[in-house]
């Protein structure tokens, strides 16, 4: 990046809470649903309705405050944010402005150059989420689907730390992280329960102030979060550098252009009129409350990471990997800790072969067609020789298509490796005396043709031989 | 506890004397309800109804019949009630008194309408009101302005004026009722009728429309503190469904009337009779505060230093609720939709411009104004603060008092047409009465006599959750007196 310029990039992760029903209402948060079907009368803002809380809400809030060492506030307020938007019911959303319910928090990521580095989490605040405008298939006009009006979320609000847009996304994994490894999200971004707002400035570097900032709007991918922060950043820098001025305002990021463009100015911006939501009473968490929530907590993806590397000694960038997903941690445990064939083989089958499968078929880890303890299975057979790790990839292959476990596929296919040295030398012997050619080139210096021959001898057993023991036999008798 | 009144005309007999004949079977309801559908229709000008839900009403009443046959008889079967047209009624049309809501049917039932339907009350309508309970004359309704029953020229008070009205003039023996400055006491005050307001948080505001959500009560208009209590007994108490209802529990209020006013300590704050108050009603309220002294009940003079602010705070206040309450009426999912809107903007102006009256519009405006960025602190938080000083005056005052009792209103009934061009002296008609809002106390009106033969009402405001006390003073009262049994002459 330009080294002239600090890039100031501060984010307000929206995150959707995994709860049943709405946060001031019981209707159902399901999604999918057929449009407006998951809306009572609450949500629609009849007349006369009134919001009640979920309690479940607050836990989970909680919950999140105790995960980044946060304050919580004993007590927090409900307020009105009054606008206009046919996709807002009441012509407010009921939100938090002055008191919060999580305060100053942090969290820690890698930096550009692998240091780790402290983001100061600002607050978070609960709010209900609005409906969706349907801009198309209604002709002229605009459809309003109120199923996701209501639906409980947990803005988190950083402090301006990062200063790349690599760093802004290692944020807001962690925060994906995070809120999975409590259960309080399922993070899906495509549903949209976890997006971002990133404000975005740039000033020259060792400047103490900070530059005007521009606020993107909606970014619900990591690759969006990435690009569109560059864009911006490109953007601005372009324009100082012009001789322009960045003007603070909201603008939207294109995915399809790949560009960010102006939403609304400043100017333009609402006067929300915020004030104390009449019809809730103040959130009062009391101390026993919060350590109750406190005896809930998982062990957190940092403290896993660490326990990875010491406990089964996997390498940083394994336990990393493994530990981004609370359900991979668990699956992988599960296997380390039943299986002979050690956590690193363990580590390797989790992160290799078994997620390229469940990439392919699109399914999470806790679905998979192999169990954790089917998977030790077929790695124990690894350790003790029986077969190789290539036949264990074809063994891999038919459990995930139901043929049974491991054990069953070997021996239905007798598949076991043959460790018979007897057995090995009179199939080499028949390979040596097949390929005179061959023979004579390897022993003119061209030892590249180990592999051949190996592969001859893999070939002839249907690949059971033990590759290693292949090795040796073939250098004793060529040699 | 009630004498039979054998005699007396059904339309003129209480809830309570009511009950007693269905129990005994002198009469059915349903030939209760035939009559008083007869009164309301035979005194339609009076324009006390927004809607006659007689088809209702008679399904009610067999019903009714047909449980007391069956000896299940609820605490109100068979009873005639009203409910203001601020509640929502499941399947009847409720406008708030707005051209906005003037096509709402309302798809489920209010809380208080659902508590009494569900001890048999019989619902014989929707009353009249001031637009979303703004306004203190009944004026500011989309329907048109309720006569008041004593003077057909002059107004009954408002924002429950339907409600008084038709309690007065004998077309039924009970009515709910909103308050949210005054709004069911005044206009008790000025038809000669009963009007509690409850504790805020007493009754559940579920289904009740919103004006001001921390102001806001649901409350009752009788002819008698009995049947106030009567009814209190069936509306109050926790609603899950209402974060601000409270958990505390319900007594049984109509045994509590009994209890008697000897060694009661009345607080008479020197304030409310300060210039403002008018001569005659004054010597009324004092002469019903001798009577209550001769029984026993002992005047202390107080003081509410903070009190003169309740009017300028509650407009502050009240205004902006309205503002973001009333947003939800933008044309786009119920109510009046402009026809043929060029956009989104031309949709929400044109649809509030002409579902909204002047007053509203007024509150609203009031209301956004501030709460706006930059005025905020100068009048919102200045006023909750305020409004803290009027709490604490109550608060100090109810350690030297059991209950604080003056004037309802500051005159009797005025003439229709005669303050609608100025709001300020309108709002100062609720000037005893909203600090028990901004308090969230109870306060009862009961008529005490008459101004050049108009009604007058005694205010008596409790500690609170104290209804019980002041529903048994005003019930005292009402022993020593006969003001409640006056008909206006033309409905008696």
């Amino acid at each position: 990046m330009n080294g002239k310029w600090e890039v100031v990039i501060g984010l307000e992760v929206h995150t959707q809470l995994a709860t049943n029903s709405k946060i001031f209402s019981g209707a159902s948060t399901a999604y999918g649903a057929a449009p407006n079907t998951q809306a009572c009368l609450v949500d629609l803002g009849y007349p006369g309705v009134l919001p009640v809380l979920n309690a479940e809400v607050v836990r989970m809030a909680v919950k999140f405050g105790l995960a980044v060492n946060a304050k919580v506030a004993s007590r927090s307020i409900f307020a009105r944010k009054n606008y206009f938007y046919p996709d807002l019911p009441k012509g407010y959303q009921i939100s938090q402005y002055e008191l919060p319910i999580v305060g100053h928090g942090e969290l820690f990521i890698l930096d550009d150059n692998g240091n780790e580095k402290r983001i100061g989490i600002t607050r978070a605040h609960l709010e209900e989420d609005a409906g969706k405008s349907v801009h198309e298939g209604f002709g002229e006009h605009s459809g309003i689907d109120l199923n996701r009006a209501g639906t409980p979320l947990l803005e988190i609000v950083s402090e301006p730390d990062m200063r790349s847009a690599r760093e802004a996304v290692a944020y807001m994994r962690k925060i994906h992280t995070i809120v999975r490894y409590l259960e309080v999200s399922d993070g899906n971004m495509q549903e949209g329960s976890f997006r971002c707002d990133a404000n975005v400035s740039v000033r020259p570097r060792g400047q103490k102030e900070l530059g005007t900032r521009a606020e993107l709007k909606n970014l619900n991918s990591f690759r969006f979060v990435e690009k569109a922060i560059n864009f911006e950043i490109d953007r601005q820098i372009a324009l100082i550098e012009d001789g322009g001025e960045v003007v603070q305002e909201t603008r939207l990021y294109d995915s399809d252009k790949d560009e960010t463009r102006p939403m609304r100015s400043k100017e333009e911006a609402n006067d929300y009129r915020y004030f104390p939501d009449p019809d809730l009473l103040p959130v009062e968490i009391d101390d026993s409350f919060i350590e109750a929530v406190r005896k809930t907590l998982p062990e957190l993806p940092d403290a896993k990471q660490q326990r990875f590397t010491n406990q089964y000694g996997l390498k940083t960038a394994d336990a990393e990997i493994l530990t981004a997903s609370r359900a991979v941690s668990d699956y992988f445990e599960q296997v380390a800790e039943a299986t002979t064939a050690g956590p690193q083989v363990a580590a390797n089958w989790v992160i290799g072969d078994l997620s390229a499968l469940l990439n392919k078929e699109g399914i999470e880890i806790k679905s998979s067609k192999i169990g954790a303890g089917a998977l030790a299975g077929l790695l124990d057979r690894i350790a003790d020789t029986t077969i190789s790790g290539k036949i264990a990839k074809d063994v891999f292959e038919s459990m995930w298509t139901g043929e049974g476990s491991a054990d069953e596929i070997i021996a239905a296919k007798g598949l076991t490796q043959i460790t018979d040295t007897s057995a090995l030398e009179s199939v080499v012997d028949a390979v040596i005396a097949a390929n005179p050619e061959q023979v004579a080139e390897f022993r003119a210096g061209k030892g590249k043709l180990l592999g051949f021959f190996v592969g001859q001898v893999m070939k002839e057993t249907g690949g059971k031989a033990n590759p290693g023991q292949v090795n040796r036999i073939i250098k004793q008798k060529l040699g | 506890m009630t004498a039979d009144p054998a005699g007396l005309a059904l339309h003129q007999r209480t809830l309570s004397e009511l009950a007693w004949g269905l129990t005994k079977g002198d009469f059915t309801s349903r030939e209760l309800t035939e009559l008083l559908l007869g009164r309301v229709a035979q005194h339609e000008s009076l324009n006390a109804f927004i809607t006659v839900t007689a088809d209702v009403a008679l399904e009610q009443a067999d019903r009714a019949d047909r449980a007391r046959t069956r000896g299940v008889a609820g605490p109100l079967n068979g009873l005639p009630i009203v409910h203001k047209d601020l509640f929502c009624t499941k399947g009847v049309l409720t406008t708030c008194g707005s051209n906005i809501l003037s096509h709402f049917v309302s798809p489920y039932d209010a809380t208080v309408v659902e508590r009494m339907a569900e001890a048999g009350a019989v619902m014989l309508g929707k009353t009249n009101m001031d637009e979303f309970a703004m306004g203190s004359s009944n004026e500011t309704s989309f329907y048109g302005p309720v006569m008041n029953p004593w003077d057909t020229k002059l107004s009954p008070g408002g924002s429950s004026g339907g409600s008084a009205a038709a309690v007065a003039a004998r077309l039924v023996p009970a009515a709910t009722g909103t308050d949210t400055g005054g709004s069911i006491r005044q206009p008790a005050a000025l038809t000669g009728t009963v009007g509690l307001k409850p504790t805020y948080g007493r009754v559940s505001r579920y289904g009740m429309v919103a004006f001001a959500s921390s102001l806001d009560q649901a409350g009752v208009i009788t002819r008698s503190a009995e049947d106030a209590a009567l009814l209190l007994r069936v509306i109050a108490g926790i609603d899950r469904r209402d974060s601000t209802s409270v958990d505390h529990p319900v007594p049984d209020y109509v045994a509590g009337i009994s209890k008697p006013v000897k060694g009661l300590r009345i607080g008479v704050v020197r304030q409310h009779f300060d210039e403002g108050l008018d001569p005659l009603c004054a010597e009324r309220v004092k002469t019903s505060l001798d009577a209550l002294n001769e029984a026993g009940a002992s005047l202390i003079e107080i003081d509410l230093p903070s009190i003169g602010l309740s009017v300028p705070t509650y407009y502050v206040v009240a205004p902006a609720e309205c503002s973001s309450n009333l947003s939800r009426f933008d044309g786009v999912r119920f109510g009046h939709r402009s026809a043929d809107p060029e956009d989104l903007l031309d949709l929400y102006c044109r649809s509030r411009g002409e579902g909204f009256g002047a007053e509203v519009k007024r509150r609203i405006m009031t209301g956004t104004y501030v709460l706006s960025a930059g005025y905020y602190d100068a009048y919102y938080l200045k006023a909750q603060k305020v409004r803290q000083l009027i709490s604490q005056d109550f608060k100090n005052a109810f350690e030297r008092v059991d209950v604080i009792a003056g004037p309802t209103a500051p005159t009797t009934a005025f003439a229709i047409g005669e303050k609608t061009d100025d709001p300020i002296t309108m709002y100062l008609n609720d000037i005893y009465t909203i600090g028990a809002n901004l308090a969230g106390l109870p306060g009862i009106s009961v008529p005490c006599g008459f101004a050049t033969g108009l009604p007058v009402g005694l205010q008596l405001v409790g500690p609170h959750f104290a209804e019980e006390r002041i529903l048994a003073c005003a019930h005292q009262y009402q022993q020593l007196t006969d003001w409640h049994k006056m008909a206006p002459e033309d409905f008696a």
